[in-house]
């Protein structure tokens, strides 16, 4: 009985387990940290059990909330491809949680029991964008994850207040644009059920439909904005690198990949691969996007002093990466985006983890804080190590065959500027891991060059932070470890019908 | 860059503008959005759920999970501009220039406020309680509530409003609000129901499922407006104060 | 005969340009303006138009509000008219984006607060100018 609730409990018990934090954890520290890992305990053993459904039965699961059959109600739709993101978004928020145990209070003393209750919300709310198969709730769901992602940003250092402010504004243009584009969908229509919507698109006059396509474009385009694609990323290097540590850990690497997730459903469950890649004639431009982003990403990010700011512009060409994938208009480059959502997540949140931890030992986030951590923080640094290379992408690890995938895509289809971005900033990524980890092994001499050895005394992060961030750079081995078992199982499975 | 987006805005309008030739005729009976969902709530929604309010029956039953976020959207705006605004500690009074001392009590005010509080909350009740047969509902009752708080505090000040209405039960009715949706909707989990199915309520209560669909609808409808209320003062209480909870910015 | 179907075009879809031509003038403002909170009011202008788009896609010509009439549609369902009552559903879902229009102009003006409170002032180029210093 409680199996075939599990796609509502996902999100429920997050958001339940919020409300009680602000309820009952007004005064207590622990009880407020007990609570929201009991939350995503809870969320992400229904997101494993929601997975296992999929996996052994063949058909999407469909949940009627309200008891109304789907036009009339809202339903959640769980297939492969969503089962998956819950999984992935529903366990590295728990991740998070367990880390933020140290962080939380010191960043954030004051209101850590409404900083866990923001958390939480914005859990619920990616977790509800993830599952949810109606097109307006999407936006419901967009907008809480949002609002309290506006929150936990303000809350950050330095001019946090300014960045944050910055991506209200263009943040609200993207909802609103989505929105908008619904509402096109909607006037031509008169359905927002997700599967409706594709059924009644399907018909050719919808294709020749001018405000189709115009609602088409509004809604890719919010969607760009908010996981920050090429042109209007400008908000996201300052607003996420000016986050306190968790929510940096919590934002960063789940944000765009849900927005990525989200513009693959809509581009493939409301329209489909036909009208996208051929009544639509901008697959190459999207194409060659993608190359800038990836190709400004990495430049950008290795002209950056700040570890946390190259890191927010990994994530940028990262984004690049998939989008680029998912418009090459190629089997194996849409399965390399999508085993790409799930590798980059956790690739991400280890390198964001690693960062944290040097930032809450050494209160300094620039490259010299680096300096000497193979000798002060071994574990931190075995995990940053594993999480640097998955992003240049050396084997075993998971980023190496994403981006096999990506390439063989790019290289089936006759595009090669993408496989000559993608190579470009493997190379860009090699050179600025590398050159970390001079900093941290070899460079042990002062400024001046005397050769005069510091001492490094041993001072490792606190087991709460350091086993979160293990798992993750453990699961990125595993993951690489077992790319053919989830390709075969999973990912083959997203691949939309006519790719 | 100004006439750059003057440019792009004035473009991007002519087009969208365009477009609208593409879309039904404005106010056509038989457009796609005005008969296919449309004609079946309209047809359907009082014989499913007893309540001829069909705006309130598609919002608190048949999108009741839209309604619940939004409410959830409420809270979480009133736990936003807590979580940036509001401190305790305060050193940084004086960096505020312009903070605006209140002269003296106005007796008119006071007084015609006073006159008008008890009707407005009585109203705000009835909006509550009549959203089934009657434009309103727990959004709108629960914004004349919060207003008719925000009222009280404009004509006396802050501190004595507090007094009577805490900050934190201020901030319990909001999580409270939220907990009621949520409850009404795990509860008929509990039944066997889906959830927010209310339908699983009828045996429980002793009523027929219809009737249950309009019952249901009345209890998340006093949650939503216990949230709104509570959020809207909160809203008011940190916005005005900056923060501080004292008078004025 | 160009005229004839411009004014046709005027007169059957000038709620949607209206609405489309409010929703440019608040980007406009939510770009270009320099006064942060010009921004804001942009930001809700923006969001107000979408709801009057929206509201207008729900109107039917000669419909009333939709409640339905006690008493006569009571005994028999059947006889519920649906073009004697306006499209509910619009309605339902701008209510949703008003909620979150108040709740994502309550937070800007909150973050407001306090970026004036850092920096002294809320014009763009003066906050951009004093962090050059």
């Amino acid at each position: 009985m409680m199996s075939a609730q599990a796609p509502i409990l996902i999100l429920l018990i997050p958001l339940l387990c919020g409300l009680a934090i602000t309820l009952v954890a007004q005064k207590s520290k622990n009880l407020a940290f007990f609570l929201i890992l009991i939350g995503m305990i809870g969320s992400f053993s229904a997101a494993c059990s929601t997975l296992i459904q999929v996996l052994q039965g063949s058909a999407p699961i469909h949940y009627r909330l309200g008891g109304w059959p789907p036009p009339f109600g809202i339903e959640l739709v769980i297939d492969h491809l969503n089962a998956m993101v819950l999984f992935i978004v529903s366990g590295s928020a728990l991740l998070t949680a367990v880390y933020s145990r140290n962080t939380v209070i010191v960043e954030i003393p004051d209101r850590v029991h409404h900083y866990y209750t923001l958390y939480a919300l914005l859990v619920s709310g990616l977790l509800g964008m993830v599952a949810t198969g109606d097109a307006f709730n999407l936006y419901v769901l967009l907008e809480i994850s949002a609002l309290s992602s506006y929150a936990l940003l303000a809350r950050g250092r330095g001019l946090a207040y300014l960045s944050t402010f910055k991506y209200i504004i263009i943040g609200t243009i993207g909802a609103s644009f989505y929105l908008l584009g619904v509402g096109y969908l909607y006037i031509k229509t008169g359905t927002l059920n997700m599967a409706d919507l594709s059924q009644m698109l399907a018909s050719p006059d919808m294709k020749e439909s001018v405000s189709i396509k115009t609602g088409f474009v509004l809604i890719i385009i919010g969607v760009w904005v908010k996981m920050g694609f090429f042109p209007l990323h400008g908000w996201l290097p300052n607003c996420y690198s000016r986050a306190s540590t968790t929510t940096s850990c919590l934002i960063a690497p789940l944000m765009t990949k849900v927005s990525i997730y989200v513009m693959i459903r809509l581009m493939f469950s409301v329209f489909s691969v036909d009208y996208v890649f051929n009544t639509l004639q901008f697959q190459q431009a999207v194409v060659w996007m993608a190359c800038i982003a990836i190709v400004a990403g990495s430049i950008s990010a290795l002209a950056q002093q700040d570890l946390k700011r190259m890191l927010c512009y990994i994530v940028l060409a990262e984004v690049g990466y998939m989008v680029g994938g998912v418009w090459l208009m190629n089997s194996n480059g849409f399965a390399g985006a999508v085993y790409h959502i799930m590798s980059d997540v956790m690739m991400t949140l280890c390198l964001f983890m690693a960062v944290g931890a040097v930032i809450y030992k050494t209160g300094d986030s620039s490259l010299e804080s680096m300096r000497g951590i193979f000798r002060k923080m071994p574990v931190t640094a075995t995990a940053f190590l594993i999480g640097g290379f998955s992003i240049i992408g050396i084997p075993p690890t998971c980023g190496f065959f994403s981006k096999w995938y990506l390439i063989t895509g790019a290289v089936e289809t006759g595009q090669y500027h993408f496989m000559i971005a993608l190579l470009f900033s493997s190379l860009v990524n090699a050179v600025l891991f590398f050159r970390i980890i001079e900093i941290g092994f070899f460079n042990r001499f002062d400024d001046s060059g005397h050769g005069i050895h510091q001492k490094f005394e041993f001072s490792e992060a606190p087991v709460m932070m350091l086993a979160p961030m293990l798992i993750c750079a453990a699961s990125l081995l595993v993951i690489g470890l077992y790319t053919s078992f989830i390709l075969r199982n999973i990912v083959q499975w997203t691949i939309p019908a006519g790719l | 860059m100004k006439r750059l987006t003057l440019f792009l805005v004035v473009l991007l309008g002519a087009y969208l503008v365009w477009t609208t030739q593409d879309l039904p005729d404005w106010g056509d009976p038989a457009s796609p959005a005005n008969s296919y969902l449309s004609t079946h709530y309209i047809k359907k929604a009082y014989e499913e759920t007893s309540v001829p309010n069909l705006v309130t029956a598609v919002l608190a039953d048949y999108r009741g999970y839209d309604t619940m976020f939004e409410t959830v959207v409420v809270f979480c705006a009133g736990l936003a501009v807590l979580t940036i605004l509001r401190r305790t500690k305060r050193k940084h009074k004086k960096n505020v220039k312009f903070r605006p001392q209140r002269e003296g009590v106005d007796i008119i005010l006071q007084n015609a406020a006073r006159l008008m509080i008890a009707p407005m909350q009585l109203f705000a009740l009835y909006v509550i309680a009549h959203g089934h047969h009657s434009p309103g509902g727990g959004f709108q009752g629960g914004v004349i509530l919060g207003a008719s708080f925000i009222l009280l505090a404009l004509a006396y000040d802050l501190k004595s409003t507090l007094r009577r209405f805490k900050e934190n039960t201020v901030l319990f009715y909001s999580g409270l609000g939220v907990l009621i949706y949520a409850g009404i909707g795990v509860i008929s989990l509990v039944l066997g129901g889906n959830f927010l199915a209310y339908a699983a309520w009828g045996g429980l209560l002793g009523i027929s499922e219809v009737e249950a669909h309009s019952y249901g609808m009345l209890g998340v409808e006093i949650g939503v407006a216990f949230t709104v209320m509570a959020i809207m003062f909160s809203l008011y209480l940190d916005l005005a104060s900056g923060g501080d909870l004292d008078e004025g910015l | 005969m160009y005229m004839e179907s411009l004014i046709s075009f005027i007169v059957t879809e000038y709620n949607y340009s209206a609405a489309l031509i409010l929703i440019m003038i608040g980007m406009y403002g939510m770009i270009a303006k320099n006064n942060l909170l010009k921004k804001v009011i942009g930001m809700s202008i923006f969001q107000s138009a979408i709801i009057l788009f929206y509201i207008s896609i729900g109107y039917k010509g000669g419909a009333s509000i939709p409640i339905i009439k006690h008493g006569s549609g009571m005994a028999d369902h059947a006889a519920i008219d649906p073009t004697l009552y306006v499209n509910p559903l619009p309605h339902v879902l701008m209510l949703t984006a008003i909620v979150v229009g108040v709740a994502t102009l309550g937070v800007a003006l909150a973050i407001l607060q306090k970026i004036y409170r850092v920096h002294g002032t809320i014009e763009e180029d003066e906050i951009l100018e004093s962090l050059k210093e």
